[in-house]
């Protein structure tokens, strides 16, 4: 137990490196599931037909293959046409298409949820398009962005652990270095298994604070 | 006061697809007059009221606020400042207070300094009755308070014109009357109204001239007194009749 323990201790500077990266992949994938999902959502409800129709393709594309061969297909196969990615870059694109198509039903979803009765009663008072969308519909729909996508951040996170496939050097992978010399995989993987939780289990956490914060007043949900 | 009307919509037509729902309205609203749309459902008088700020876009025809050409101007945002509109569902803000509520036209629309606004808005939310609470959210108020807020909301612009839309037939029965209340004082201090609603004892009272639509036309536009005693048209007879049966004979 003991041994277990100074084991951990000696392997954690190693493991919070690894951690670093992780965090680094969960922020540029997230980030780029924000802004590219963003897009997608506008696409979606404002654009046109043929619009839509690409948005609906790509959606069911990236949520229809399964994130690993995503992963390999980018970073094995891309260099095949001429785009050759370093293990790090391939693991935020792939992971960070999957997520934006995600997030973009998050996103639609959220600003569909607020009622057109108030875009119409924004419009009567003499609002533009882009500040009805500014002041009435934007604050609304993040309130009803938090939940899902908090549960989109822990889904990420955890899928960063794919990028051990294709040779990223993240938690997982630090932890399986230790492993190969140490021949300890219990505590280690527990170790590793410690550090995801805390980083899912924080952020949920503070998200969860700041959904209760923005709560409407007499909304019980 | 004689000289131009207020409001002019000549000849307006709209369809949705096949479906023909304004077909050639007409009717003028004089400053300080109030005018009450009946008839029966699915037979344009919302269709009528978005039409006059725009909400909906005619198909043919002209509306005119004083000056203002509306379906053709370039600058409706201008136009609809100048255009209340109350609606049958509120239209509330579910984020913002009530005070914020009838402050946010102000603010972001008319660009008034926030502490201009914050009196505009108590002076506004006081003169519909609902003093004290400014800081309670849409989710915490009764419907008649929250037509009222919005009433308050749309009087804050200081509109030229009016327009409610059913304003209570969302409302539970025993919450109409303070919504019907305000109007009915706003309609007396002169504010222009044109007000689609079956409340006939409001209609009765109230209104300068009933106007009764049906399938997108205008059957008759006349005088309440008239109106329940002696209608022109026997269709008109009819609809009234009914409404008697279901809202009372509407007598004050």
């Amino acid at each position: 137990m003991l041994d277990a323990l100074a084991l951990i201790q000696k392997s954690l500077p190693t493991l919070l490196e690894g951690t670093f990266v992780t965090i680094k992949l969960t922020i540029l994938i997230v980030a780029m599931g924000l802004i590219l999902g963003l897009i997608l959502a506008f696409c979606q409800i404002y654009g046109s037909k043929p619009l839509r129709i690409a948005v609906a393709i790509y959606d069911r594309i990236f949520r229809s293959i399964p994130e690993l061969v995503l992963l390999l297909l980018i970073f094995y196969g891309m260099p095949g046409i001429g785009l050759r990615l370093s293990p790090f870059y391939a693991a935020v694109v792939a992971l960070g298409l999957r997520a934006a198509a995600y997030m973009g039903q998050i996103f639609r979803g959220s600003f569909m949820s607020v009622g057109s009765d108030q875009l119409t009663a924004a419009y009567s008072l003499g609002m533009s398009e882009y500040k009805a969308f500014i002041y009435v519909i934007f604050p609304q729909a993040m309130r009803a962005f938090i939940p899902p996508f908090a549960n989109e951040y822990a889904i990420i996170l955890k899928d960063t652990s794919l990028a051990y496939a294709i040779g990223v050097v993240e938690l997982l992978r630090q932890g399986q270095y230790i492993i190969t010399v140490e021949y300890e995989p219990l505590p280690i993987f527990l170790a590793i298994a410690g550090i995801y939780f805390v980083l899912t289990f924080g952020v949920a956490r503070l998200l969860k604070k700041l959904e209760n914060k923005l709560k409407i007043p007499g909304i019980g949900v | 006061m004689a000289g131009k009307p207020l409001l002019r919509v000549v000849n307006v037509k709209k369809s949705f697809g096949d479906k023909v729902v304004l077909d050639g309205v007409s009717l003028t609203l004089n400053k300080g007059e109030t005018k009450v749309i009946i008839g029966p459902s699915g037979t344009g008088k919302s269709t009528l009221l978005k039409s006059i700020n725009r909400l909906v876009v005619p198909d043919e025809g002209e509306i005119w606020l004083e000056e203002t050409e509306i379906i053709r101007c370039k600058n409706i945002n201008a136009v609809r400042q100048k255009i209340g509109y109350v609606f049958q569902d509120f239209g509330l803000f579910h984020h913002l207070t009530a005070l914020e509520n009838v402050m946010i036209g102000l603010t972001k629309v008319k660009k008034m300094p926030k502490k201009e606004a914050v009196e505009k808005a108590r002076y506004e939310l006081n003169r519909v009755g609902l003093s004290g609470i400014e800081d309670l959210y849409p989710a915490q108020l009764s419907g008649g308070q929250k037509q009222r807020v919005a009433i308050a909301r749309a009087l804050a612009m200081e509109p030229k014109l009016m327009l409610f839309d059913e304003p209570t037939s969302a409302l539970d029965p025993e919450l109409i009357g303070e919504v019907l209340a305000v109007m009915k004082e706003l309609a007396e201090s002169k504010m222009t109204m044109l007000v689609v609603t079956h409340e006939m004892g409001f209609a009765r009272s109230v209104s300068d001239e009933i106007i009764f639509i049906e399938k997108g036309k205008i059957v008759e536009q006349t005088s309440p007194e008239k109106m329940f005693r002696d209608p022109e048209h026997q269709r008109t007879r009819e609809f009234l009749f009914k409404l008697k049966d279901l809202y009372g004979e509407g007598g004050e």
